[in-house]
């Protein structure tokens, strides 16, 4: 597929001009580290006082988050472009430039760099599922390899659609909107938890609106082996994840209304 | 006034400026709602999970929570995206054209621009968390008010220490990021710090006993857990003033090393061009 | 044949917020916003035949830019129609820039931190030009605009006038056939400008490449314009020869002042002509 093939030339370009600050790379990478250990600590803090939450130990809990990290840390590097959209895009004009390449936006958005960076957070991500998958004894099948794949790939098409939704938001107000940071990060952190340690109405949220429940629950409660307190059925838990697809293609759509609004009003 | 005027006017400017983002403090109101109630769902389950007393109680606990929210923005994560902006387009020398101090500018800048989107987000949570809560029935969650009159005052002093005790630390990101001059290894690395030993992710109560007297005394302490705990008279009347002036103390000493700092970097830059 | 480029009754109109100064219009900023209308074109048409060298000059708001933006497919106006090559610029995007070439003075399309030959490289992979192709027309403009000592440093390395010979040659790599320059001379030295001049001159007597080129330099039009269109207040307000402009300019200071007509400055007969119309920058 050409687009494939021009992401891969661009992800190449990002890497090589990367390549050439080292120093910025491993302080930022070693500063995502920081930032996702920080949360882990703060987690680690509260099962070292409470012990446990609703009948969950840190160990399913360390699943749930490093599974949601995972996906998280690999859609924001590639996601860099739509992080920046409002700061380095709308309001120098830049992404004029962008229209004027005979390519779809989101394709440059997506070339536009591969955050290496994001090494330090996928590092931690990781390091929690596996901490996590050792203290909770995981009995290994191709079914529970098979549910968090689709888990981590759900969760990649979630996140990127809400880092999607929140740059169209730049179309409309150029200040950059905090709005991510705490949409993006502040799902990760309700994916965190499992869902029955929430309000009904929270849950039915985190499953029918914005379907973060879809890529973490679910899926993870399949490949613990566990029964679902909340009771969905077997086919549910495999299934969940493509809610996170059909998120990014809403996301995708609003995309291209927010594209046509710049193309009325310029910049 | 007049030694302060370009300070003040600074401060004026940037001020008026971030007030403008009003679309910007709506919808970080709106996301830090959602932020709180997650947050506070979380602790909920857990205290319930544990029957008996807490270092800290859960109707505590709901009001720290909403007045993090509240006051989300004097965290320092990032720094002063001007200062970034201006390392990126080289143009950092070019602030040193100005007949000001500039330790003293970036901080009056600093300041605006915290204090700036503080006032919208915080009023509006005020007006969700502690009035709006308890009339739709949800006054089990909602923001209680503060423990007394006095309690009131000592928060509104030390609310006034963390709005000078963040803007030092802004400060001293920005010195680090034109130090290296990368606009984005210093954003990361004290986010961490901040958000963990503030007590801002878990309330410092709830950290291992061992750990929190070395934990009370740190500067990220007096950036949420001090005067949360003063708001709900956890800390009241001599140990209060403590707190503040620890606050104060550190916000001073932060300010220090900035200032030292920058006179370093900026002759640094002079040298070699900026 | 039918002209390259139509345009037809054009306008466009911006809503821009307005705030009042102050901390007390600041707060009320916060609670009401007003809106005043701007309108950057009230009524553009005129036509381009494929090979013509078009200027386009305008005092700073006249409406230059957005009539430029619109015609490369980035903005949409209000009413009034386009069309290049057939298609209508702002709802065939991706099918319309892959077949023209823009270069804005001020900002480059280059990747700041690649070199400027991986930069070469990444476009002809985004405008999907055949490899052996492109390889021939890249060496070629690196001859022609002198980039061979260039082509290894980063972008952000380069000099003013090395960044806008290497933007020119980054425009042309798919080989458009219609370029439109914003602004390319400008901050360049004498001998950059010259270079440039002579550049879209050749492109455009020779490889019959249609150039819109807007500029305040007027001697990049007396080098290179055969025809000349005046924007101002968001109309045409001349559209002819360049030879002619420079009549149109003096028409007005009467016999009486002959002997300044001959060595009047050309940017005070420009500037002449906006004060006649009306037009000068607002």
């Amino acid at each position: 597929m050409d687009a494939l093939r021009l992401y891969g030339r661009y992800t190449a370009a990002s890497i090589r001009g990367q390549m050439r600050y080292p120093a910025s790379f491993l302080m930022t990478s070693f500063g995502a580290f920081l930032a996702t250990a920080a949360d882990a600590v703060g987690l680690w803090v509260l099962f070292a006082h409470f012990h446990h939450i609703h009948g969950w130990g840190f160990g399913e809990i360390a699943v749930f988050y490093g599974t949601v990290g995972t996906a998280f840390a690999l859609t924001d590097a590639a996601t860099r472009g739509f992080d920046v959209f409002g700061d380095f895009f709308v309001r120098t004009g830049a992404f004029d430039r962008l229209l004027l390449r005979p390519r779809t936006t989101v394709l440059q958005l997506l070339g536009h760099e591969l955050r290496l960076s994001r090494i330090g957070r996928l590092a931690q991500a990781v390091l929690m599922l596996l901490i996590g998958l050792s203290l909770v004894h995981l009995q290994w099948s191709p079914r529970a390899a098979i549910l968090l794949l689709a888990a981590v790939a759900g969760g990649m098409a979630l996140f990127a659609g809400l880092l999607i939704l929140q740059a169209t938001l730049a179309f409309w107000t150029v200040e950059s909107l905090e709005i991510a940071n705490i949409l993006t990060y502040g799902g990760v952190q309700a994916a965190e938890y499992p869902l029955d340690v929430y309000a009904a109405w929270f849950r039915n949220f985190l499953i029918f609106v914005v379907p973060i429940g879809c890529i973490a629950y679910f899926p993870v409660v399949g490949a613990l082996g566990r029964h679902d307190p909340l009771g969905a059925p077997d086919w549910v838990l495999f299934a969940s994840p493509a809610a996170g697809f059909a998120f990014l293609g809403v996301a995708l759509w609003v995309w291209g209304f927010g594209v046509r609004h710049y193309a009325s009003t310029g910049s | 006034m007049d030694p302060f005027r370009p300070y003040l006017a600074a401060f004026a400017a940037r001020f008026q400026l971030t007030l403008q983002y009003r679309t910007a403090a709506i919808a970080g109101f709106g996301t830090q709602c959602w932020w709180g109630v997650i947050k506070i769902m979380v602790l909920a389950a857990f205290f319930a999970g544990s029957p008996g007393r807490q270092p800290i109680s859960l109707e505590h606990v709901v009001t720290y929570t909403w007045l993090g929210q509240a006051f989300l923005i004097f965290l320092p994560w990032n720094g002063d995206p001007d200062v970034a902006e201006m390392v990126r387009s080289g143009a950092v020398a070019y602030d040193r054209l100005r007949p000001i101090d500039t330790h003293g500018w970036w901080y009056a800048r600093a300041l605006a621009w915290t204090t700036a989107r503080v006032a919208p987000r915080a009023a509006l949570m005020f007006a969700f968390a502690a009035l709006v809560l308890p009339l739709v029935g949800l006054g089990r969650w909602s923001l209680r008010p503060p423990a007394d009159l006095p309690a009131a005052a000592l928060f509104a002093l030390s609310i006034a220490g963390v709005a000078l005790l963040s803007a030092s630390i802004v400060v001293l990101i920005n010195v680090i990021i034109v130090a290296t001059l990368d606009d984005r290894g210093a954003n990361l690395l004290v986010a961490p710090f901040s958000n963990l030993l503030s007590g801002s992710i878990v309330p410092l109560a709830l950290f291992p006993d061992w750990l929190r007297p070395a934990l009370r005394l740190q500067p990220f302490a007096g950036l949420v857990d001090t005067p949360f705990r003063i708001y709900f008279g956890d800390m009241a009347g001599w140990q209060a003033l403590g707190g503040i002036g620890l606050q104060l103390g550190w916000a001073v000493l932060l300010a220090g090393l900035g200032r030292w700092w920058v006179g370093r970097v900026m002759d640094r830059l002079q040298v070699q061009g900026g | 044949m039918a002209p390259q480029i139509v345009v037809d009754g054009l306008t466009k109109s911006y809503r821009v917020a307005e705030r009042d100064a102050g901390v007390a219009g600041a707060v009320r900023g916060l609670f009401r916003r007003r809106y005043r209308t701007v309108e950057a074109l009230r009524s553009v048409s005129f036509t381009l035949e494929a090979g013509e060298l078009l200027g386009f000059i305008g005092p700073n708001g006249a409406g230059k830019s957005t009539t430029i933006k619109i015609l490369s497919g980035i903005l949409r106006p209000t009413s009034g129609r386009v069309m290049i090559d057939g298609l209508v610029p702002y709802e065939d995007r991706i099918a319309h820039v892959g077949r023209i070439g823009v270069v804005f003075g001020q900002r480059t399309q280059l990747w700041w931190d690649l070199p400027v030959v991986e930069g070469f490289d990444l476009l002809r992979d985004i405008y999907r030009v055949d490899p052996a192709r492109y390889r021939r027309t890249r060496d070629e403009l690196v001859a022609l605009l002198g980039l061979e000592k260039l082509l290894g440093q980063p972008v952000r390395q380069l000099s003013l006038g090395q960044r806008m010979r290497a933007e020119i040659a980054a425009a042309l790599l798919h080989e458009p056939r219609l370029l439109f320059l914003d602004e390319p001379t400008i901050g360049l030295d004498a001998p950059a400008k010259l270079a440039v001049r002579q550049f879209v001159g050749r492109l455009n007597r020779e490889r019959g490449v249609t150039v819109l080129l807007t500029t305040h330099d007027m001697h990049d039009i007396e080098a290179l314009a055969q025809r000349v269109i005046v924007i101002g207040n968001g109309v045409v307000l001349a559209d002819t020869p360049f030879e002619r402009l420079r009549a149109e300019g003096l028409a007005d200071l009467g016999p009486e002042v002959d002997p300044e007509r001959e060595t009047m400055a050309i940017e005070e007969v420009v500037a002449r002509f906006y004060a006649h119309h009306g037009a000068a920058e607002i």
